[in-house]
């Protein structure tokens, strides 16, 4: 049971990895206005299903990694993780129970949530330079909801993490 | 905090060229299967590229020297030679809102931030951060960056600023009536001592002025192809002055302070 534990661990690591690979994926320059925040929707999906394996802790690591991996300023994305999935954690139970639309409408807002920090965050640093674009991740991140929750309900069934 | 994102960078950078990978792959695939007929004809352009260069660099070496010369008689620096490092680009994309790019040389090659980044056009930019293996790369139209740079013409010091699109610079702080035409090619001033002085930046390419402001518009196209290349050069620059007279003897400097007594 123990080494099921950290086999099931490992493999929700791993999606995380994957997810931040993508965030950095070279896209053409006329779609990475609309590359959605993947390791927040990952994270989102796991604290989700699984919320005594994936908390608040594991959203600021992966935060603060994310920080790292994009050159941005260290806990930015950290503190935006860490309190979107504080919300998810809190209603984890009645969020189970909604339709996939009404999950994808929860799911807009903690995107929303997410993006206005970082815009918060960014416009303190230089203020008046970001671009009306800056909002459509959270758009795409809501349309692609859908197919991370397929994805990784697929991997957590076959995989029997729990 | 650097220490700490150092150590995290660790675990991440890993994923930077692991994300590069495939185009790597493609690149190395596309590589071995170009024909023999190929591989020969660039061979022939390059050799005879090297012919002119290697024509051009004979008399740069007796140039230099009286170039030196001169501005030893000027009391003033010269550039005591400069080192290069050739770093690759990653092609990953951490933000679409900032030009900053990443490439897979860091802090164990020697790289540290404000370095300036050249490629065989013109400037690029500067090194942002360094981590230990990769670094940041801040160019030249980044909105936050700006490059002081010389009308190569007449001399005429300004500062070009970065618009955020990838193809222009802007350089607002010249008056209505400077001297300063489209197709005026704008090299570093050398000011600032983060680029080294002498190197292209950038074309000007439109010269708006309006009556009515104090200020005209001005925008400028870089050299160095900033979307299209893939190997860069991080350049360590070293300039030292050049004594105009000799430093005065031990003997000579107690003659001067029994003197001044």
């Amino acid at each position: 049971m123990q080494i099921n534990n950290y086999v099931g661990f490992f493999r929700i690591i791993l999606t995380l990895a994957l997810a931040m690979c993508l965030r950095i994926a070279p896209w053409p320059v006329a779609l990475t206005v609309f590359n959605p925040d993947w390791v927040l929707l990952t994270l989102i999906y796991w604290s989700l299903a699984v919320p005594d394996r994936v908390g608040i802790f594991h959203a600021w690591t992966f935060g603060l990694l994310t920080d790292v991996l994009t050159g941005r300023l260290l806990g930015q994305y950290a503190l935006a993780y860490s309190l979107v999935i504080y919300i998810c954690l809190k209603l984890h139970k009645r969020l189970r129970q909604f339709p996939i639309i009404q999950q994808g409408l929860f799911i807009f807002f903690c995107l929303l949530l997410s993006q206005l920090l970082l815009f918060l965050i960014k416009n303190i640093q230089h203020p008046g330079q970001l671009h009306a674009s800056f909002w459509l991740p959270v758009f795409t991140g809501t349309i692609c909801w859908p197919l991370v929750y397929t994805v990784l309900r697929f991997i957590r069934l076959s995989r029997r993490i729990s | 905090m650097d220490s700490l994102r150092t150590t995290l960078s660790f675990f991440v950078d890993p994923l930077k060229y692991l994300v590069d990978l495939p185009t790597v792959l493609v690149g190395q695939a596309a590589d071995s299967v170009s024909s023999y007929r190929t591989l020969k004809k660039e061979n022939e352009r390059l050799r005879e590229e090297q012919l002119i260069h290697q024509t051009k660099l004979l008399k740069l070496a007796a140039l230099e020297k009286e170039n030196i010369r001169l501005r030893a008689l000027l009391e003033n620096s010269f550039k005591l030679g400069e080192q290069v490092l050739v770093a690759e680009l990653l092609s990953i994309n951490t933000e679409p809102y900032e030009h900053i790019v990443v490439v897979n040389k860091g802090t164990r090659f020697g790289v540290h931030p404000q370095q300036p980044v050249l490629d065989a056009n013109g400037v690029v930019g500067q090194v942002f951060r360094a981590l230990p293996l990769t670094s940041e790369i801040m160019l030249i139209t980044d909105p936050n960056h700006a490059i002081p740079v010389q009308v190569n013409r007449n001399g005429l010091l300004t500062i070009a600023v970065g618009s955020g699109q990838l193809n222009r610079l802007v350089l607002p702080y010249l008056p209505s009536n400077a001297d300063i035409r489209p197709g005026d090619l704008l090299i570093t001033s050398g000011l600032g001592g983060t680029f080294p002085q002498g190197y292209p930046v950038a074309v000007v390419d439109e010269f708006t002025s309006q009556p009515n402001k104090a200020f005209a518009t001005i925008t400028a196209t870089p050299k160095a192809l900033l979307d299209r290349n893939r190997e860069l050069m991080i350049v360590w620059s070293d300039s030292a002055p050049v004594p105009f007279i000799s430093k005065p003897t031990v003997n000579e400097a107690e003659d001067k302070t029994h003197a001044d007594k």
